[in-house]
Formats: structure tokens, C-alpha cells, sequence
């Protein structure tokens, strides 16, 4: 390696750079390796290895497997579950993106220089970010309950039929969907928080001096147009979390009624270790993290436009 | 245009007085500095003006009539703020247009895309920004039209900033420190184009600032002010020539007044007489830096050694040690022969220009020099 990069003098003399020596080449290969090799070892390796299995017919605890190319693909393309938990995916992640941030936004407006008791409505507000999903999800099955749940008996009070909001097809991706904001919007108020104070108050006072003449105005004016940047990386890291919603759905509905909440990693799940189709359940990762990588992608190049325009 | 009327204005934050009760009138079309050491009050005392902070007694006049039930929006005056405060995301040209739009156009025509499309809009639009142009003009900022805050220099945004208040024809300009943030020179030429500013648009200007140098040469007249109060109110010239508080004297002039604390005998020597004073052994005798000669040390009442040279070009100034603790300093045509380091003079001061006050700081005019 060292001798390598020692070699080709006349390309460093055009960059207008001395040769490095020996030396300085060992040493800048010892700092860089230890993150390197992590690197490599927790994230380049492992999606290698999944990539690798999306392409075999690879079982779990199979002793023998084959390289089957994008067969694994094609048979997904050609899966109406698969589609199935792609729509539910995406309509779940819309809700509950659209849900906790625009929860996240107003409570954090709410909050804002609201005195004393802020610091406390904060910490309630933050704590279902906190809270094991798994064990909430047990909470929210008996609120939901058709017979004793709290919401059928609160909605009873204003003269609602009870429901089965779980196991109706019309109701059970909602009604993830409400706990999968009320389990994010915590979040998108912590940064929402953040976003405000530092919003300069004299931009306020200009909007107040320069006759805005509503609240509303002044959100318009001020609020909202600085905190775009904070509401690009709320919506990207909720829409990220909320393509990997599993636990509510492992918990609750198995995929069900009638694959109403299969989501992508339930699906993804059920392919993997319910039917050990371990090839397959790769390539649904590999959509998967593709997907992941869009969003990423899309943030970045807008926030790259956003810098640029400044 | 419009007289503002400040009556008997006090707040506090807490329970810390900020404002103790300041009265002040400031005349149609006047430039006037509120001028003051940091936390003297008159940043509060700008913002109550504006309507930005509530008083907590007393009254705000705008030309004739009662503001204080009035929001900032509805006094119809314009403020540029110490860091300018323009909208980042917004062009120069959008920053500059911001009040016309939110006065002159409704809610709905203020929509984006779907508002230049209603009734009456176009026209509202155009005459906005042409009222945009006009004075981005006369700023000399057209050609940053389309740039956004962010890219620009102080004292471009600085300028937007003046654009953007006076686009609209307020009836008072209200400034909070603009020049703070600009470096030295720039200060120096944005404090004349503020001043011919005024002088073109005949609008009645509260500055505020706590650099004694831009109140002196922008305004018509000073309200000096230390810990909530006005000390004094006049024109610079009076201000500096007459001042009615130790305080005042030591605040405005640069370099600053010369102090000495004199008993009867001195002062006697001095040319004063000061048996009219109530305490004659306490007095504090101030004179300015160019009121003071050096002469012959023997026979002199006041003699010093001199400490240090510091040389403007302009001006020579020679620091003394005198008895007094802080060394007096002596104004000198530097082409004049100039002393030397540890050679002792004696001092001669013009009596006329020595002012007397009290051991508390407060000005005894009857006590006047001989030669007055």
C-alpha cells in the first residue's frame, strides 16, 4: 500500500503538493483505520452480506443454497402482499409524518415561554419517545379494547357505538397510525422547541413594527419560513422512523385484519423468520434501505439548495 | 412628520427601575439622540415609543394624540433594529417590500401564488414594487435586489434595513443603535448618510446609542441618560460646552473631560471663587482638553509631569500627572514644540471654560471663573 502511494511524483507536483513521506503515510493510515474498519465491519459488511443473500435462495438453517440473481426481486414484483405493505407503508408513514409534525409544531408553539410549568409539560410530552413501544402497545390494546377500553367508553359518553378499532379494516391502520404519533410527536416538539428559541425575537419586532397584523401573519412572516430547515429534518428522521414501524403492528394486529396493516417490515419480518424465506426477506431489506436512501438523499440535495441560496 | 410626546414614562423589569419617570419632547421633524451608557434605559425607552414594550406609568403622545392603547402596528412608525433584523429567506427587494405588503394587501391577496391572481392585486403589486424600487434607488442598493440578506455585508444590510423603514412614509423613524455592528470607518460614514437622510425626508429621528460621537454630530438635539433618567437635554453644543451633571460632562467629549477635586485654596488659585459654594473645601472642578494650556511650571497653581504622548496627527495629546489620581490631558498643535516624557509644566487653565460642580456631581453655576 505504502509504496503505491509513494509512486506517480509528477501528478502531486501539478496538485502542487510536496511527496509525502513514508512515515506520514503510515501514520495517516493508523489514524484513518480504527473508523474504518468499524465502518466497514458494522455498516459496508453487513449490507454486502444482505445484498448477497437477496440474490440466493438461502432458507434458514439451510445447509445448501444457490445464487438465483434478481429472482428473489422479480417474485416481489410479482407479490400483491408485497405491494400490499408498500401502500400500507406509505400511507402509514403520511399519517403519522403529517400527525407528529404537525402535533410536534403546535405544541411546541404552545410551549413556548408558557412559564413555569413548561419544563413539565415538555417531559410529558416527551415521554412516550422514551417509552419501550413494545410495552406500550400493551396499554393502548386495553385502551382500544371493544369491551372495557377507555376509548370506546369515552367515545360512548358523546353517543359513539362501540368498535373494534383493532381488528376492523377500516380502523386498524388508523388507529396504529394515532399511536405512532402519539408516540413521535414527543420528538418533532423537542426539535420544534429547539428551531423557536432560536428564532432572533427582534424578527418579531420587525414583523410587529413593519404592521403584520395577526399572529397568523407573523407565523407566516417569521415562524415558519425559519423553521423550514428544522421541519425538513423533523419530517426526514419521522418519515425514516416511520417506515420502520414494526413494534406496534408485531404486538397488535400481525399484519391483520385481512393484511390491513401489513407494513414492510412486518412483512419483512414474517418472510424471515415465520416462513425462513431468509433470500427473500433480504431483498425486501434491500428495498428497503433503497427507500431509506431516497429520503436521505432528498434531504441532503435540498438542504445543499437551501445553502447554496443563502 | 409628528411630535412625539413623552410624558412621565416609568417601568420596571421586576423589581429593578429601568425608567424613572422620563419626560421628553421631541419636535416634528427633530433628530434626537437618546445617547447613554449600556442599561441607562434607552433601548426601553425606544420601545415603549414603538409600542414593543408597555409602560408601566405615564403617557405617549404621536402628534397630539394618546398611542398607548395602540399596538406597534397601528402607531404607524418605522424602526431599524441594532442587528437589522431582516427576514432571512426573503430577497432585498421582498425584506424592503414587507410593510407595504402587510398594509396594503389583504389577507387573502397576500397568499402565495393564488393571491397576485385576485381582484385589485396586480395593481397593488406593481405599485409595491415600484415603491420598492424607488427607494432601493435611492439607497444605492438596486443592483442587491435579488440577493438574499445572508450574502451581504454589514453595511449593505444595514442599508436595506433604512429601506425597508422608510419605504413607507411613517410618521417617526425610531433607530436602536444601527451603527453598533459596523466597523469603525463604516460607522463613520453611515453617521453622515443618516444625517442627510434626515435632512431629505424631514421626519422626526430618535436615535439611540451609547456612542457619544454619533449623538454628537446626527442630532438636533441629546437627551443624555444614566440609570433611567435624563440628565440633560439639549443641543450638542450646549451639552458639551454647559453641562448640567458631572456625569453628562465625563460621558460626552472625547478624550474626556479632565476632573480634579479641588479644596478653597486651589480653587482660589484657579481663578474661581469659591466662597459661594456650599462646601468650598468639596468641589470638583472639570475642564476640557482644549481649555488647558501648558506654561512655565513656576509660579503655576496647577504643575504635572508629563506621563505620556499620544499623537492624533491632528492633535497632541499630553498626559500629566498631577496630584489628582487620573493624569490630565492637555490638547497641543503637534507642531507646536513638543514636551518631552518626565519634563514637568504647569498648567493654565481659561477660567471661563472651568466648570464647577458639588461633590455630588451636580453643577454650581453660580460658582463661576473670575474670568467669566
Amino acid at each position: 500500500m505504502t509504496e503505491m502511494s509513494v509512486s506517480a511524483p509528477a501528478d502531486r507536483s501539478i496538485a502542487g503538493e510536496r511527496p509525502r513521506r513514508p512515515h506520514e503515510e503510515r501514520a495517516a493510515w493508523g489514524l484513518v483505520g480504527p473508523a474504518a474498519t468499524l465502518i466497514g465491519l458494522i455498516l459496508v459488511v453487513p449490507l454486502i452480506v444482505v445484498v448477497a443473500l437477496s440474490l440466493t435462495d438461502y432458507q434458514l438453517g439451510a445447509k445448501a443454497w444457490r445464487f438465483v440473481g434478481f429472482a428473489n426481486y422479480a417474485d416481489l414484483a410479482g407479490d400483491p402482499v408485497f405491494w400490499r405493505s408498500i401502500a400500507n407503508t406509505a400511507l402509514y408513514a403520511v399519517a403519522v409524518v403529517a400527525g407528529s409534525t404537525g402535533l410536534g409544531l403546535a405544541v411546541a408553539l404552545a410551549l413556548q415561554g408558557s412559564g413555569a410549568l413548561a419544563p413539565v409539560w415538555r417531559t410529558i410530552f416527551f415521554l412516550p419517545v422514551m417509552a419501550s413501544l413494545v410495552a406500550m402497545a400493551i396499554v393502548w390494546e386495553f385502551m382500544l379494547h371493544p369491551t372495557f377500553g377507555l376509548v370506546n367508553a369515552v367515545l360512548g359518553l358523546v353517543g359513539v357505538a362501540p368498535m373494534n378499532w383493532l381488528q376492523n379494516g377500516a380502523t386498524a391502520l388508523p388507529a396504529l397510525a394515532v399511536i405512532g404519533v402519539w408516540q413521535q410527536f414527543g420528538f418533532a416538539m423537542v426539535l420544534f422547541l429547539a428551531g423557536l428559541s432560536g428564532i432572533p425575537t427582534s424578527l418579531y419586532d420587525a414583523a410587529e413594527m413593519d404592521g403584520a397584523p395577526s399572529a397568523w401573519a407573523r407565523f407566516r412572516l417569521v415562524t415558519w419560513p425559519l423553521l423550514a430547515p428544522v421541519t425538513l429534518f423533523v419530517v426526514v428522521i419521522s418519515t425514516i422512523r416511520s417506515f420502520q414501524v414494526f413494534d406496534t403492528v408485531h404486538a397488535l394486529t400481525k399484519g391483520g385484519p385481512n393484511k390491513v396493516t401489513e407494513v414492510l417490515l412486518y412483512t419483512m419480518y414474517a418472510e424471515g423468520f415465520e416462513f425462513f424465506r431468509t433470500g427473500r426477506a433480504a431483498a425486501i431489506a434491500v428495498v428497503f434501505v433503497a427507500a431509506m436512501l431516497v429520503v436521505t438523499l432528498t434531504k441532503v440535495l435540498l438542504v445543499e439548495k437551501r445553502i447554496h441560496a443563502r | 412628520m409628528a411630535r412625539i410626546e413623552i410624558d412621565g414614562i416609568e417601568k420596571r423589569f421586576g423589581r429593578t427601575p429601568v425608567l424613572r419617570g422620563i419626560d421628553l419632547d421631541v419636535a416634528a421633524g427633530e433628530f434626537l439622540s437618546l445617547v447613554g451608557p449600556s442599561g441607562c434605559g434607552k433601548s426601553t425607552l425606544l420601545r415603549i415609543v414603538a409600542g414593543l414594550t408597555r409602560e408601566d406609568r405615564g403617557a405617549i403622545r404621536l402628534a397630539g394624540e394618546d398611542v398607548d392603547h395602540l399596538a406597534a402596528r397601528d402607531r404607524d412608525l418605522a424602526m431599524v433594529f441594532q442587528n437589522y433584523a431582516l427576514y432571512p429567506h426573503l430577497t432585498v427587494a421582498e425584506n424592503i417590500a414587507v410593510p407595504l405588503v402587510m398594509r396594503r394587501l389583504t389577507t387573502a391577496q397576500r397568499l402565495p401564488l393564488v393571491g397576485r391572481h385576485l381582484s385589485g392585486s396586480r395593481a397593488a403589486h406593481a405599485a409595491i414594487a415600484a415603491d420598492v424600487a424607488r427607494v432601493a434607488e435611492t439607497l444605492g442598493i438596486a443592483a442587491l435586489a435579488n440577493r438574499r440578506p445572508g450574502e451581504l455585508s454589514g453595511g449593505q444590510r444595514q442599508r436595506i434595513a433604512l429601506g425597508r423603514a422608510m419605504v413607507r412614509r411613517p410618521k417617526a423613524f425610531l433607530m436602536d443603535e444601527p451603527l453598533s455592528n459596523l466597523d469603525a470607518k463604516l460607522r463613520v460614514e453611515m453617521r453622515s448618510e443618516i444625517a442627510s437622510l434626515h435632512r431629505r425626508l424631514e421626519t422626526t429621528f430618535v436615535y439611540v446609542t451609547h456612542d457619544q460621537a454619533e449623538a454628537m454630530t446626527m442630532s438636533d438635539r441629546i437627551a443624555v441618560m444614566m440609570d433611567g433618567a435624563v440628565l440633560q437635554v439639549g443641543t450638542p453644543d450646549a451639552v458639551y460646552a454647559d453641562p448640567d451633571d458631572l456625569r453628562v460632562a465625563e460621558f460626552v467629549g472625547s478624550p474626556k473631560i479632565n476632573v480634579i477635586t479641588a479644596d478653597a485654596a486651589l480653587a482660589a488659585a484657579l481663578g474661581v471663587d469659591a466662597t459661594r459654594a456650599p462646601d468650598p473645601d468639596g468641589l470638583r472642578l472639570a475642564f476640557r482638553t482644549e481649555a488647558v494650556r501648558l506654561v512655565d511650571p513656576t509660579g503655576a497653581a496647577l504643575a504635572g509631569r508629563v506621563v505620556h504622548l499620544e499623537n492624533f496627527g491632528s492633535d497632541l495629546m499630553v498626559h500629566l500627572a498631577v496630584a489628582a489620581a487620573v493624569p490630565i490631558v492637555v490638547r497641543r498643535d503637534p507642531h507646536d514644540p513638543r514636551p518631552r516624557i518626565g519634563e514637568t509644566w504647569g498648567l493654565s487653565i481659561r477660567p471661563d471654560r472651568l466648570l464647577v460642580f458639588d461633590a455630588a456631581g451636580r453643577r454650581l453655576r453660580s460658582v463661576v471663573g473670575r474670568g467669566a
